[in-house]
Formats: structure tokens, C-alpha cells, sequence
């Protein structure tokens, strides 16, 4: 299936304009930026409506079979709906578990039943899906996991537990790395991977409350919770290799997901153009040269890590230290995004000293809460400090 | 429009082949032993050398076929440059190729042609820029007249020394213009050399009083302004290229030592207050590399345009910081011996210093940028 220059650009005209037609009016509560950030029902029930209405529109899972709800077309319609989302500032597609891990998944490996089973609810937002693979002892080493699947009969019996369950609290169906073997020596190949329903006793969410006053997370309990043994994906001791698997659909609907704004990405361009009309000693901010040259650091923090992408395809420039541009780029990006952040509550005098909630503060408190959730990325996936030891050691070669 | 704008980023099988040959050339012929004989002597290089590099056609690589050059523009000198800033070899490669670039850009071909040819076949040449210490200064007291006579004094002329070419920036009739001063023009005792804080380089403060130019050396006319304003930026390039070089080298100085002085029975470089500063010098190498081939993606023959103005500016910003940050690190790193003439760390620094100044430093680049990007 591919689609032709004309068609694709004849289809951009049309998801632009549907776009400018739909894009929902201001709520008057501050929206999420990720899926991480999906505190409360009003947040979650605003977000779901807009993504049934881009799913009935035809604009998710496009390159998904239509008999589960896709629209069986070629995939770079998908990435034209994404991009014209983006542009036009569209909330995000909130079901990103399923929509970007789980859905692919079950597409690309699972049987009839399960598509049948789960692909429409992914598509329209109704069934929302988790992801439980971090444990508490274990936040980047997901091999050590040690919840435990113990089958009996017809089912599995589900004992330990989970954290930073994103939507846990929300969600129907969670995707579930879990122990089915304690032999030492089967540390990976002793993982299972399930399709477990959250709905059954035994199993309990605990909403995380984050610095942000806001929730988004949950630690999730199991207890002797019994699932059908036909959650089950693929063979026993197969789930480290699929839960690698999940990964790899990351790079989008070519990769095979479903597509839909996963997250609102800031750039520096919005804190300027929104923060220019600040003063600073009578005058407007950006004349001040103090401020201006802390700026133009920020723009080429921001333009060196785009840059860095362009040269790490360029096998002659990256010789020197290999590795270096891709496993720099989580410590480099997420820093920089922080630092942009926090930086634009500086600009603010006063003003930023208020918060989400104030009735005056700056776009609703946008830039404080931004700030504060930044450190989800710089904590999240192994800390920065963890990223440096791991650029030190694997790209410079320095002793451990 | 976004502020990070044009992210174009492209290397060319000619670069690639440059890049390659020239880092095994300065590595080879220019191992830290032979830069340290060089750091007393005259000219500060080996003129044996520089002839071999013109022998592989390097000093006209960043000029038209027509005039015996390569036709490669800036863009094909920065990876030469980039490596023989890796190996801290000085020779008048940026002095020549900077001066090639101010003529060919401000004369016409019948007035630039000869001299073009001999720059290309490896005549040094420089640029007598300067008349204080000010980058941000582009007003003019040296001047030529109408019979060809100059009066005036430049300062920090590089390569100075070797120079038999120097385009010297004069006002003429009130509007700037370029007079090309071959150097047995000068006066006896005319090139006073300056004691550098970087001794792998020269450069000197030349008197042009009473020096006259032969006739149909005064380059002047509407090409002048933009020339020199494109020497500027093309100058902090190869700056930048070569200082991008020198953090890179000064990177691996420091990564060779942490990896085998022992402390407290430990290695230093498992300690992570020297692991994590050592990445941060990485991510900046990294960024002026990225910084440094973005902008010779973007210099072509013409005038320079906004991003590509934009793209020299960064790369020197970048670059300069990257190393002096480098370099101050690998002397505190190395402990009591980093303190030592011995320890190769006082090169870097040295040359940090150099390169920190030279086409104006970081502060000078980043209020141009803020005027480019935010007004």
C-alpha cells in the first residue's frame, strides 16, 4: 500500500482543514502535555471524547485492518494526520499504551480473538490501557522484575507489585511483565508477558500524588489476583523478548502504531512568543541584554540537539566517539527542555511566583507546572546522573 | 519563523576523503613532540611541512579551479582545519585561506587572479584586520591614497612573520576598501611580533606607514563591505573548526588520563565528579562539531546569507566555549602534574585563550545572534 505524492497532499489540505473546523475551544482547566499528566476525570473525560472524535473522524489507527476498527490505508496518511495535528496545536491522543505499545503489539503478534478482542477499544479511547513493567526496587533494570505469575488451572495467580503506572487507576487492560520463573539462572527468559484485565479482585490501584499537587501514576498491588490463563502473550518465558518488542513501535505509524499526538511537544519559539510581551526594568524583556544572551544559549542548546540528530546519520562526523550522539540524547534533551522551562518562570518576575490555580497567573500556570513535570523525563528511563555514568563508561570508556 | 531554524546538515564525499587524509597527515607529521619544537621557534611551524600541504593542494582548496584552486569553498578547508586543530598545528593555512576569500569575494577576476594562483600554490598571505583589541571595532584609520601610499598600524596580523601577501584594510575616499601589500614593501623592522599566550601560533602588530602598493592593488566598490562582512564570519568559522579540533584532542588527553592515574587505590576516572564533567566536555565537542559542519553546509561563493550568518556565529559560540571549558577542566584534572610545562594540558589551555578571542569571542557572537533571532 502506498500512497501517491498528490493524494497524500490533497489529503493534507482535508485533515488541515477538519482540524481548524475541530480543534476543541479552551476548557478553562489546564489540558495534560503527556499522557502522564492525566490527573483527574474531568482531564480524562475531556481527552477521551477528543479522541473518539479524531478516531470516528477516520484520522487513527489508519494503516490498522479495517475489521478492527483501522482504516486500513497506507501509513503515510497517518504520519500526515500526526504532523497536521502538531501544527495546528491539537490536545493529545490520550491512550498512548495502547495506542503506541499494546495495540501494535497485538497486531503484529497476536491471534484473531485478541484483535477482535481489543483493537477498537484502543481506537476509540473506551478501553484505556496501562503498562506494568517498573517496580519499585527495580525503576530501570526491568530484567530483575519479581512479580510473580504462578499458573493454576485455567489461570494465573498474579502476586507483587508495580510502579508509575501511568493511567492505572483509568485503565481496563494492562500490559503485564511478570515473573513465571524464580530459576537464577532464567533471570530474562524467565518473564512472561500478559494482556491482564485490571478489573478482577485482587488487584489495587494507589494513585501517586506528584510534586505538581496533581496525580498521574499509581503503585499498583497484586494479591493473589487470578487472571484467565489465556492473557497469556505468546509462550511462557517469551516476555522479555516481547516487551523489547513494545519498544520498537516508538518510531510511529511506519513502525506500526496507531498514531495520534502522544505528547505536546514546547519549543523555545512558544516560550518567546509567549512570554514576549513580559518587562523587565520598564521595558520589554527582550531588550534586556542580560536576558538576550541567556536566550540565544537556550536556542542553540536546542539547535545543537537537533543538529545531533542530523549528524548521527552522518557516519564520517561520528567516528571520533561512537555512540556518542544517541546515547547523549535523553540526558541532553530532557536537561535542556528543564533548564527552558525553568527559565521561563524566571522571565516572569512576580508573575512567577504563581501558580496553576492562581486566576492570574500566566497561561493558567502553564510554564510552573511544565517546570515541575519536566523532571518526569530527567528522572524518568534512568536519571540524568545514571545517563552520564552511562556515557561515561560506554562512550568515553571510563572505569565503572 | 522558529528561532532553531535551518537544521541542514550535509558532508560530501569530498569533505569525507578531506577529512580522512588530512586527520592521518596532522596526526602523523604532527605529534605533540614535534608541536613542542615548534613552540620556540620563528615561525612557529615547520616551512618543509606547510610545502607539503600545498604540495596536496590544501592552501587552495577553498578557491576556483580558474585560479589553480580546488573549487571546494570554505566548506572543503574545515575538516583540514578541524584536524590540524586535533594535532595543534599551526601553519598559515587559515591566515591564507582567509585572505584568498576576502580578495575573491571583494576584487574583480582580472584584479584577483595572480595573486589568487600564488595563495593557491601555497604563498602565505594574511588579512591585516585589526587596529585594537576591539572585534566589535570596524572603523578604519588606515588609510591609502591616490599615489598608493599607506599610513597606519594593524594589530594581531597573524602569520605576520611568513606572510608574503597581506590584504590590509584601508579607508580610501572614505569608503573601505583593500590594499594588497606584498611584503618587501614593509619597512625594515615594520613586523613586531607578539609573545602569545598560545605558542603554537604568530602573529604581530605591522606598521603600513610610508608602504606603497604597486599599481592596481587598491580593491575597492560595492563588493568591499559585504566582503569584509563575510571575512568576519568565515574567519570565526575556521575558528571554530579549529578549535572544535583542539576540545576534541583535549577530550582525549583527559580521557586517557582518568583512565590510568590511580588514586586511593581507584582509578580517577571512577570518580563520578570527574566522570560527569568529562561527559559534559563530550556534549560540548559534540555540539561545535554539529554547529561547526551545519555551517559549512550553508557558506557558499556568494555573500553569506541570514542563516548562514547565523550558523558562523553559533559554531564560534559553541566551539569557543566547548574549548575553554575543555581545557580548564584537563588542567585541573591532571592534579599537580596539570600545573607542570611538562603536561600537555598548558597547550590546551593556551590554545583555548587563543581561540576564545580570535573572531571575537562568545559574548560578541550571542548579542549578534539575540539581534538576528529576537528583533
Amino acid at each position: 500500500m502506498t500512497a501517491t505524492e498528490q493524494e497524500l497532499k490533497e489529503f493534507r489540505a482535508e485533515v488541515s482543514a477538519w482540524m481548524q473546523a475541530n480543534k476543541p475551544a479552551d476548557p478553562g482547566f489546564l489540558l495534560p502535555q503527556t499522557f502522564m499528566e492525566v490527573g483527574d476525570e474531568r482531564q480524562l473525560e475531556f481527552l477521551r471524547e477528543w479522541q473518539h472524535r479524531v478516531w470516528s473522524a477516520g484520522y487513527l489507527g489508519m494503516a490498522w485492518p479495517r475489521e478492527y476498527g483501522g482504516g486500513g490505508v497506507a501509513p503515510a496518511f497517518q504520519r500526515v494526520v500526526d504532523q497536521e495535528m502538531r501544527r495546528h496545536g491539537v490536545p493529545i491522543c490520550f491512550n498512548v499504551i495502547g495506542l503506541g505499545w499494546a495495540g501494535p503489539l497485538i497486531n503484529d503478534i497476536g491471534t484473531a480473538e485478541e484483535k477482535a478482542r481489543y483493537l477498537r477499544g484502543i481506537l476509540s479511547g473506551e478501553d484505556i490501557w496501562c503498562q506494568g513493567f517498573s517496580e519499585p526496587d527495580h525503576g530501570s533494570d526491568l530484567g530483575s522484575a519479581q512479580t510473580r505469575a504462578v499458573r493454576d488451572g485455567d489461570e494465573y495467580v498474579i502476586d507483587g507489585q508495580k510502579i508509575w503506572t501511568t493511567m492505572g487507576n483509568f485503565a481496563k487492560y494492562m500490559i503485564l511483565l511478570a515473573r513465571t520463573s524464580t530459576d537464577a539462572a532464567r533471570k530474562y527468559d524467565g518473564l512472561s508477558f500478559f494482556l491482564a484485565p485490571m478489573a478482577v479482585p485482587g488487584i489495587e490501584t494507589r494513585p501517586i500524588r506528584k510534586l505538581t499537587g496533581e496525580y498521574g501514576f499509581t503503585e499498583t498491588f497484586f494479591t493473589a489476583a487470578r487472571i484467565p490463563a489465556n492473557c497469556l502473550m505468546g509462550e511462557e518465558g517469551q516476555g522479555w523478548q516481547i516487551a523489547m518488542r513494545t519498544l520498537q513501535y516508538e518510531r510511529g505509524a511506519e513502525a506500526g502504531a496507531a498514531g495520534g499526538l502522544a505528547m505536546v511537544r514546547v519549543t523555545i519559539d512558544d516560550m518567546i512568543s509567549q512570554l514576549r510581551d513580559l518587562r523587565r526594568d520598564g521595558a520589554p524583556v527582550l531588550e534586556d541584554p542580560v536576558i538576550r544572551d541567556q536566550l540565544v544559549r537556550l536556542v542553540m542548546e536546542e539547535k545543537a540537539i537537533a543538529l545531533g540528530e542530523r549528524r548521527s546519520h552522518i557516519a564520517p562526523l561520528t567516528t571520533d566517539y561512537p555512540g556518542s550522539l544517541p546515547l547523549s540524547h535523553k540526558l541532553r534533551a530532557t536537561e535542556a527542555a528543564r533548564r527552558m522551562r525553568q527559565f521561563a518562570i524566571n522571565l516572569q518576575g512576580a508573575e512567577g511566583a504563581l501558580y496553576v490555580g492562581d486566576g492570574a497567573a500566566r497561561q493558567g500556570g502553564f510554564w510552573q507546572r511544565a517546570y515541575l513535570n519536566s523532571f518526569s523525563a530527567t528522572i524518568g528511563g534512568g536519571t540524568s546522573q545514571i545517563q552520564a555514568n552511562i556515557v561515561a563508561e560506554h562512550v568515553l570508556g571510563l572505569p565503572k | 519563523m522558529a528561532v532553531t531554524g535551518n537544521t541542514s546538515l550535509r558532508f560530501s564525499e569530498e569533505q569525507a576523503m578531506l577529512l580522512d587524509v588530512a586527520r592521518d597527515f596532522c596526526r602523523d607529521r604532527s605529534p605533540i613532540a614535534t608541536v613542542r619544537e615548534q613552540l620556540e621557534s620563528e615561525t612557529g611551524f615547520d616551512p618543509a611541512l606547510w610545502q607539503e600541504m600545498a604540495g596536496l593542494g590544501w592552501s587552495g582548496i577553498a578557491l576556483p579551479e580558474a585560479c589553480g584552486g580546488a573549487g571546494l569553498g570554505v566548506a572543503g578547508v574545515v575538516p583540514v582545519v578541524e584536524s590540524m586543530g586535533r594535532a595543534l598545528l599551526g601553519t598559515p593555512l587559515i591566515s591564507s585561506t582567509l585572505a584568498g576569500q576576502l580578495l575573491l569575494r571583494a576584487a574583480g577576476p582580472e584584479q584577483r587572479e595572480s595573486f589568487l594562483a600564488e595563495i593557491a600554490a601555497g604563498v602565505p598571505a594574511t588579512v591585516a584586520l585589526l587596529e585594537n583589541g576591539d572585534w566589535g571595532d570596524e572603523g578604519l584609520a588606515c588609510t591609502v591614497d591616490g599615489d598608493g601610499v599607506l599610513r597606519g598600524t594593524k594589530q594581531f596580523v597573524t602569520d605576520a612573520g611568513v606572510a608574503q601577501i597581506f590584504i590590509v584594510t584601508v579607508e580610501f575616499g572614505g569608503a573601505p576598501a583593500l590594499a594588497i601589500v606584498r611584503a618587501e614593501a614593509l619597512g625594515q623592522g615594520a613586523i613586531r611580533p607578539n609573545m602569545l599566550i598560545d605558542r603554537t601560533r604568530r602573529a604581530a602588530t605591522v606598521e603600513f606607514d610610508g608602504a606603497v602598493v604597486a599599481e592596481g592593488s587598491v580593491v575597492t566598490g560595492e563588493r568591499v563591505p559585504a566582503a569584509l562582512r563575510d571575512l568576519r564570519l568565515l574567519g570565526a568559522l575556521l575558528a571554530a573548526a579549529e578549535a572544535t579540533g583542539s576540545a576534541a584532542a583535549c577530550l582525549d588527553t583527559i580521557v586517557e588520563y582518568l583512565k590510568t592515574r590511580k588514586q586511593f587505590g581507584r582509578l580517577i576516572g571512577s570518580y563520578q565528579a570527574l566522570k560527569h564533567p568529562a561527559v559534559d566536555i563530550l556534549a560540548g565537542v559534540d555540539a561545535a562539531r554539529s554547529f561547526v559542519y551545519h555551517a559549512a553546509t550553508l557558506v557558499g561563493a556568494g555573500p553569506l546569507h541570514r542563516d548562514a550568518e547565523i550558523a558562523c556565529r553559533m559554531a564560534k559560540a559553541q566551539a569557543t566555549e566547548s574549548l575553554a571549558y575543555a581545557g580548564d577542566r584537563a588542567v585541573q584534572f591532571h592534579g599537580g602534574m596539570g600545573f607542570t610545562w611538562e603536561c600537555d594540558a598548558q597547550l590546551y589551555i593556551r590554545r583555548a585563550q587563543w581561540s576564545q578571542q580570535y573572531f571575537g569571542d562568545a559574548q560578541h557572537h550571542r548579542k549578534r545572534l539575540a539581534s538576528l533571532l529576537f528583533d
